[in-house]
């Protein structure tokens, strides 16, 4: 899913041949609609984190739960993305690079998670690791605890963010074919020399777009990390979780300035996703001139 | 292993990438979402049928994938509108807005639901415009139906895009409606129904920006994976487990849809 509106082939709006009534028209529903939904909701969290002024939106953030969250949050974010960029550059090495039976089933279970509702994902782990789950007694009896826990927060992120790098990076590596490859290994290179040398420098900002987009939702999930975290203030609630709770006691102010890190997280994604596209398309047009 | 890769690649590495693939696959994603099966499995076929079709169970169907629908014809209708003046028309700040369709990927879906919450509620920005005409929409099912086109709202623009982008070259002659009735949605309507696919499938399982906004009343508003939470919290595990299965199938029927749907406009690209 790179394909976006960035056009690549020049002459753009050539052929534009409606009334300009009717073009402004157009333009001005879209854009109040995107106004509507987009633009509305993201002011507002700005505006009510501030609402009481910066020295209640700072006091808001250093609160002692609010740091332990965003603790708990970035920890997460540096076990689940890691693992998950290293498995979606095998996985697309795997895929893109070699012909094999039952290829499309495996592109289709590896985007699985996406379509499971976050609810679903959280819940899976309960029945596993849950008290009553399969491994539950095994658990007790060992007393460890990873429902209600931070290791079932870190699983149940995981399965969520599971596809981002690998969806990613198996199209843009299949596009790049494997002559480049194999002129190296011909020319004495070894396998790992290979990738780090003529692989990676291709699809680096392909890597980039995955891990960013992995990192945003690994930060933000909220539905899946709600059924497994038990919500414990200050040891098992991550940054989506403590705005729900703060929310909830209807201290609003301090709940959009919690959730307004989560907006400001969301614009450098934006940001730097806009860059990564932007980069990748470049690659590829220089690629087809080569 | 190694015999179908290196037929027709000599690069390395095939048999132990795919055997990291595979075991992280059934490990993190297939291992897990059997449990959900085998939990089901333990049950009477009457009971999972008792669970599933409750009262208060088929409303919260009812409200979910009808809601879902609506939202995303709302997305399909609009998202063709975005997509068209993207792709077809200059006009300043266009690349900006470009990049913010994209906002409801990236926005955290706890933050999303506050927002919206607070803005549609009585005294919130939109709530007192729309109060006094008798229109509530904070903790009705309209409330839903707002998280929903917030979230959907990416999908159809991000897929119908390419194509127009594709088409823009080509479009010659004829009279602009016929064109468009005859060339452009054709051509397009593939692409259209995969992101509404999308949108929808994604309806459906939403969460966390709908349980702000929607009030959750039992048999008016109230989302199934809330109810699936909610059975969870009564520690009713069997109960949760079935709706959950019904969630999940219908998931996998939308992602096999969604498949032949993108293999179907593939081809009509080609």
């Amino acid at each position: 899913m790179v394909s976006t509106g960035i056009n690549t082939s020049g002459g753009k709006g050539g052929n534009v041949t409606e009334p300009a009534l009717v073009r402004y028209l157009l333009i001005a529903v879209a854009l109040a609609f995107l106004a509507l939904f987009l633009v509305l909701p993201l002011s507002a969290v700005f505006v009510q984190a501030l609402e009481k002024g910066w020295e209640a939106y700072l006091a808001a953030l250093k609160e002692p739960d609010t740091l332990a969250a965003i603790r708990l949050t970035l920890l997460t974010a540096l076990i689940c993305v890691p693992l998950n960029l290293f498995f979606g550059i095998v996985a697309a090495w795997a895929i893109a690079k070699f012909s094999f039976p039952g290829k499309s089933l495996l592109i289709t279970l590896i985007d699985l998670p996406f379509s499971v509702s976050p609810v679903v994902s959280g819940l899976i782990y309960v029945l596993i690791f849950g008290l009553q789950g399969w491994m539950g007694p095994w658990l007790q009896a060992h007393d460890i605890k990873i429902i209600f826990a931070v290791p079932g927060i870190v699983l149940a992120t995981i399965f969520v963010t599971f596809p981002f790098v690998a969806r990613e990076l198996i199209p843009l590596m299949e596009s790049q074919g494997r002559d480049q490859e194999e002129a190296a290994l011909t020319l004495g290179a070894s396998g790992l020399q290979t990738f780090f040398r003529v692989t990676f420098p291709n699809i680096k900002w392909g890597v980039l777009y995955g891990v960013i987009l992995c990192n945003a939702r690994a930060m933000g999930e909220f539905g899946a990390v709600s059924v497994v975290s038990g919500h414990v203030r200050g040891s098992t609630n991550t940054i989506p979780l403590q705005v729900e709770i703060l929310y909830n006691e209807y201290s609003y102010a301090a709940a959009f300035a919690v959730a307004s890190l989560l907006a400001l997280l969301a614009l450098v994604t934006l940001a730097l996703k806009t860059l990564a596209e932007w980069k990748i398309r470049q690659g590829l047009s220089a690629a087809k001139e080569r | 292993m190694g015999s179908f890769g290196s037929k027709n690649s000599v690069l390395p590495g095939f048999g132990p990438a795919l055997g990291y693939t595979i075991f992280y696959l059934s490990l993190i994603v297939l291992i897990p979402l059997s449990a959900l099966f085998f939990k089901t499995a333990t049950m009477s076929l009457d009971e999972f049928l008792a669970a599933v079709t409750s009262e208060r169970v088929v409303a919260s169907y009812r409200v979910t994938f009808g809601a879902a629908l609506l939202a995303a014809l709302v997305n399909a209708f609009f998202g063709v509108l975005v997509a068209w003046v993207l792709v077809r028309y200059r006009f300043p700040g266009k690349k900006l807005i470009d990049a913010l369709v994209d906002l409801p990927f990236a926005l955290p879906t706890a933050v999303a639901g506050i927002t919206l919450a607070s803005i549609y509620s009585p005294n919130g920005w939109m709530g007192r415009l729309l109060e006094p005409h008798g229109i509530k929409v904070a903790f009705t099912p309209l409330g839903i139906l707002v998280a929903m086109i917030f979230i959907g709202l990416p999908f159809v623009v991000r897929t119908v895009q390419p194509v127009l982008e594709e088409l823009d070259q080509e479009v010659e002659g004829a009279s602009r409606l016929q064109t468009f009735c005859r060339v452009i949605f054709p051509t397009m309507l593939p692409a259209l129904l995969t992101g509404f696919a999308l949108a929808f499938a994604r309806g459906v399982g939403e969460y966390g920006s709908i349980i702000f906004i929607a009030g959750n009343m039992p048999m008016v508003s109230e989302i199934t994976p809330l109810l699936i939470i909610t059975k969870l919290e009564q520690y009713d595990y069997p109960g949760a487990t079935a709706i959950a299965t019904v969630m999940l199938v219908a998931s996998f029927l939308l992602l096999l849809s969604i498949n032949l749907l993108q293999k179907w406009s593939r081809r009509f690209a080609e």
